[in-house]
């Protein structure tokens, strides 16, 4: 850990050559987030700004007979009520489940889809309205589970399902696997659940549009993708992109679950359209429950082959996922169940079958981990189990299987570096799992699991063949530096990245760069804060406009100094010779020096990930510049009374390439460790299926997080090895850490009470009922007992690299 | 249904005239009966600063404080705090200085995306009023009604003990580990 060896002084540069880079320092943002005076989206009040409410359904499915919307408009203070008839055209955030629509016009697919809004002078008068729109539904037949999806093909709650309710199956084979299990000493298949959980961020979404008289629509949106909110307000509203600005407000928490285009804000925009006044909504937190798009529930079965030593020769996956009434991001979602169980041990050959039912329930989506929790969850508890069986410590069995640098896995994703050894390493020594592994007292133990990601998608979620990230850089000449870049902080810390970098390329200091972000009608287009791909994107684009403007400058300079360009070093505020420092001008004299020479002063730069090798159906999902590496060991108590499970202490390592701040790394991987705790232990979205699928409790009492009570003690690791298609060699932070925590604590409960609950979340109930099951002679399991039966498409077959494949077939 | 019907369903009872100290200040507001302290300062004061979470009392994103002590704006009628002193975000730096727990939330990265961060600061205020070296544990207590879901609590903690020192007359710095990691 060379890098560690100066921690804890300001500025790494000393070790790393870096002025900025490396060093621990404040965000950007966070003197006005702790003052109160940072504007979220809710805290915007326009002039004659009317107020919005959405009538929501009240069935899981039903038709809409008709809708009576007179008293309602006749009550006083109401300026508008739109139907469904008024939003015809339909949306999505993929091009393939364009399934959505602002207003359901004909069909209600789940409690809480929204069938009218009102635009009234107050919240009041707006809620009251609603309560006077009459609809007449005719109930149809619900949905409630994927076995209810797989016994009932008609109703179809969308024609362009797959087959029947199942809105996509996918069938991927990547070598032989049956000569691979013939190989294997030991055949092992288990079954898993993860129930599905949501994202809960502090922040309710809201959104605030205004439409002028010169027909153009402006929204302020608690959104994490204002590009994609963008294209989604044009085609619904019919308005070309130009007309259209949409501002995206820092998001008081993301997750994921601010990253689909959603109806509330199709909604005032089209309210403010109709009313020529500024629209407002603000959710409740009810209504979050219902935007959802949150991790989804999956039944997962797997089965792997490995050597006595552990090597693994082939591997079978079968996911099973509840997607809930639309189609939201869930193809991707449901091929990232399928993704990337190959990158971080060698799996020679593989098989990925996957299923995603429509049920009426609010839509699954991208969690922090987005489609790869569930599987990692799996993966690693049956690791634990195979370990147990070939009697080989499960650190020693990773250890010794992991997968290569630089290698292109059986199903084409092209790895860079891996930092994973270290990572396992790290926590095994710092929990001191050689001493303590198997040997703690009956109602303690140990369990170590680990996980990767993707730093960004290699793919934009529609196809084009344009830059995923833009940047552009402005130089004022009193020196001042601005950036200006369509991503939005979502907490993260991606405004305080493009400063970092911005500073770095032309050596001065981070207070200097103003950032200006996320506005359509300023910035170059960023994709979004999703798929952990803010840090690299756009750190390499706003690398590619600054080192543009240094260039400038830098001729500029040579000329002025007589000094030749290459020699030249942007540094401490000043431009100098590297041979005699004296010489040199200060950043202001030489932006002027610039602007004289090449006048107003200015560059962009973009971004395109490299492409992968996969060229198969179904390749576009799971390659990335860089992938991350995580290790966890966590320590946990057992009460076997209760089943409560109380974890004290997590050990996580985490390979992040090179930090660029590494206090907002520590932040991101402590803050994954959080958010794994309490899907691991409490958190899961729950429906009564008897009622008609309504949600069980929408709200932060009930719906349990942790609190500073239940949170437990991190000891953060941070691997640096810098990745070269990274900003200075950096990877993602955001997500991957949060994958190891659950199969961790899962691996530790066996190890203090002998059972497996092969269910997330790992909840005291399932550890009881498996306690007593194992004190009675029972199988000491708490889990999944069997599978959907699922009509498989025929499998698409790819050679692997190891065949001589082409990626294609 | 009828004119007069429908205008009950929006009518409301007269408004209040009232005097509140806000901050170190009086504010007037003509005001709803009816309303919160969370949006009698968010809505009547435009004092924004202040958030919500869930407006039902379960997240404490309303944190502010009433005469020292922290309660959750959004289940305390606006009425009920006439002339008491309350306290929130907007008033704790003292003019452009930062309060100490606010240096130290910026210092550490306590703060990601900002929305608990006015109620926690508030409660960890009045924490240290009580307790000027509380024990990690005490800590823990005073933020158990303050959901956070970026930072895991860590750097909250790690913040506040910076903080608590700072104040004590102690010059103190974050520890590398906060910073680095082990």
């Amino acid at each position: 850990m060379g890098t560690r060896e100066m921690a804890g002084q300001r500025g790494s540069g000393a070790v790393t050559g870096y002025a900025v880079i490396g060093s621990a320092r404040p965000k950007t943002d966070a003197p006005g987030k702790v003052a109160g005076q940072t504007l979220f989206a809710d805290d915007i009040v326009l002039p004659r700004m009317l107020w919005c409410k959405l009538l929501r359904s009240p069935h899981p499915h039903a038709r809409i007979i008709s809708i009576d919307a007179s008293k309602a408009l006749a009550l006083p203070g109401v300026e508008a009520v739109l139907t469904g008839a008024d939003t015809p055209i339909p949306f999505g955030i993929l091009p393939v489940s364009q399934d959505e629509h602002a207003l359901c016009p004909d069909v209600v697919r789940f409690v809480g889809d929204p069938v009218a809004a009102v635009a009234a002078i107050d919240e009041e008068t707006a809620l009251a309205a609603c309560g006077l729109i009459e609809v007449v539904y005719e109930p149809l037949p619900a949905i409630g589970s994927v076995d209810d999806a797989a016994a009932m093909p008609a109703p179809q709650l969308h024609d362009y399902a797959d087959e029947g309710n199942w809105h996509k199956l996918v069938h991927l084979q990547f070598g032989e696997i049956e000569e691979g299990f013939a190989r294997a000493d030991l055949v092992r298949e288990d079954l898993f659940l993860y129930e599905g959980n949501t994202h809960l961020p502090m922040e309710q979404h809201a959104s605030i549009a205004h439409a002028t008289p010169d027909g153009r629509v402006t929204i302020w949106s608690s959104t994490q993708t204002p590009h994609y909110l963008h294209r989604a307000l044009s085609k619904v509203l019919d308005l070309p992109p130009a007309r259209i600005r949409v501002i995206a407000t820092p998001n008081g928490g993301g997750f994921g679950g601010k990253s689909d285009p959603f109806n509330h804000e199709i909604v005032v925009a089209k309210l403010s359209q109709v009313t020529g006044r500024p629209v407002k909504i603000g959710l409740t937190r009810e209504e979050v429950f219902y935007c959802h798009r949150g991790r989804h529930q999956a039944l997962m079965k797997i089965r792997t082959g490995v050597t006595k030593e552990g090597a693994i020769t082939a591997m079978d996956f079968e996911s099973y996922l509840d997607g809930g009434a639309y189609g939201s991001y869930g193809v991707a979602s449901l091929y990232y169940t399928g993704a990337l169980q190959t990158v971080t041990y060698d799996v020679p050959t593989y098989r990925f079958r996957g299923a995603r039912a429509f049920t009426n329930k609010p839509p699954g989506g991208p969690k922090r981990g987005h489609g790869t929790t569930q599987p990692r969850f799996a993966v690693e508890v049956h690791l634990d189990k195979i370990a147990e069986q070939l009697q080989i410590d499960p650190a020693d069995l990773r250890l010794k299987h992991l997968v290569k640098p630089d290698a292109v896995t059986a199903n084409w994703l092209q790895l860079g570096t891996v930092g994973l050894e270290a990572c396992i390493h790290k926590v095994v020594e710092g929990s001191r799992w050689k001493d303590r592994f198997r040997k703690l007292p009956y109602g303690r133990g140990l369990g170590l699991a680990c996980s990767s990601y993707i730093t960004g998608a290699g793919l934009p979620i529609y196809w084009n063949d344009m830059p995923h990230s833009g940047a552009q850089v402005k130089c004022d000449r009193g020196g001042g530096v601005t950036i200006f870049c369509g991503s939005i902080d979502i907490g993260q810390g991606s405004e305080s990245v493009l400063a970092y970098v911005t500073a770095e390329v032309l050596g001065i200091e981070p207070a200097d760069v103003k950032v200006i972000t996320a506005d359509t009608d300023l910035t170059p287009v960023d994709l979004g804060s999703y798929s952990s791909r803010v840090t690299l994107m756009t750190g390499q684009a706003a690398m590619q406009a600054a080192s543009r403007v240094r260039d400038l400058i830098a001729t500029a300079v040579a000329t002025k100094l007589d000094v030749p360009v290459d020699r030249l070093v942007f540094g401490g505020g000043r431009v100098f010779d590297a041979q005699d420092p004296d010489i040199g001008l200060t950043f202001r004299e030489a932006v002027g020096a610039a602007e004289a020479k090449h006048g107003t002063l200015g560059a962009v730069g973009s971004y395109t990930p490299p492409r992968s090798p996969g060229r198969y159906r179904g390749a576009g999902v799971g390659p990335s510049a860089a992938y991350s590496y995580s290790a966890a060991v966590a320590e946990v108590e057992v009460d076997p009374d209760t089943g409560i499970v109380r974890v004290p202490t997590i050990w996580i390592g985490h390979d992040i390439g090179q930090c660029i701040n590494p206090a907002l790394v520590m932040g991101q991987v402590e803050g994954g460790v959080y958010m794994g705790l309490g899907e691991a232990l409490m958190e899961e979205m729950a429906y009564r299926e008897k009622l008609g699928s309504v949600h069980k409790w929408p709200s932060m009492l009930e719906y349990k997080s942790p609190t500073t009570m239940e949170m437990c003690d991190v000891i953060t690791y941070l691997i640096e090895d810098p990745d070269p298609n990274g900003p200075f060699g950096a990877k993602e932070a955001g997500q991957g850490p949060l994958n190891p925590v659950m199969p961790a604590i899962a691996n530790a409960i066996y190890d203090a009470v002998g059972v497996r609950i092969d269910e997330v979340p790992l909840s005291a109930p399932k550890v009881l009922k498996a306690i007593q099951a194992k004190a009675k002679g029972k199988d000491a399991r708490y889990g999944p007992a069997g599978t959907p039966t699922v009509p498989w498409p025929e499998r698409t077959y790819v050679r692997t690299p190891a065949q001589g494949g082409d990626g294609r077939t | 249904m009828q004119a007069d019907e429908l205008a009950q369903l929006t009518h409301s009872p007269p408004r209040l005239r009232g005097t509140f100290r806000v901050n170190g200040e009086s504010r007037e507001a003509l005001y709803r009966p009816h309303v919160t302290l969370l949006e009698l300062l968010r809505e009547d004061l435009q004092l924004t600063g202040t958030k919500h979470g869930c407006e039902l009392g379960e997240c404490g994103a309303c944190t502010v404080t009433v005469d020292g002590t922290p309660v959750l704006s959004c289940l305390v009628l606006a009425q009920a705090v006439e002339g008491q002193e309350i306290e929130t975000i907007e008033g704790m730096a003292d003019g452009p200085e930062l309060h100490p727990l606010q240096e130290a939330f910026v210092e550490v990265g306590a703060a990601q995306c900002g929305y608990c961060t006015p109620g926690v600061l508030l409660a960890a205020e009045a924490l240290l009023k009580e307790t000027p070296a509380p024990t990690r544990h005490e800590i823990k207590l005073a933020l158990s009604g303050n959901l956070c879901r970026c930072t895991g609590y860590i750097k909250i903690y790690e913040a506040i003990e910076l903080a608590a020192a700072r104040m004590r007359g102690e010059s103190a710095e974050p520890v590398r580990e906060t910073l680095y990691g082990y």
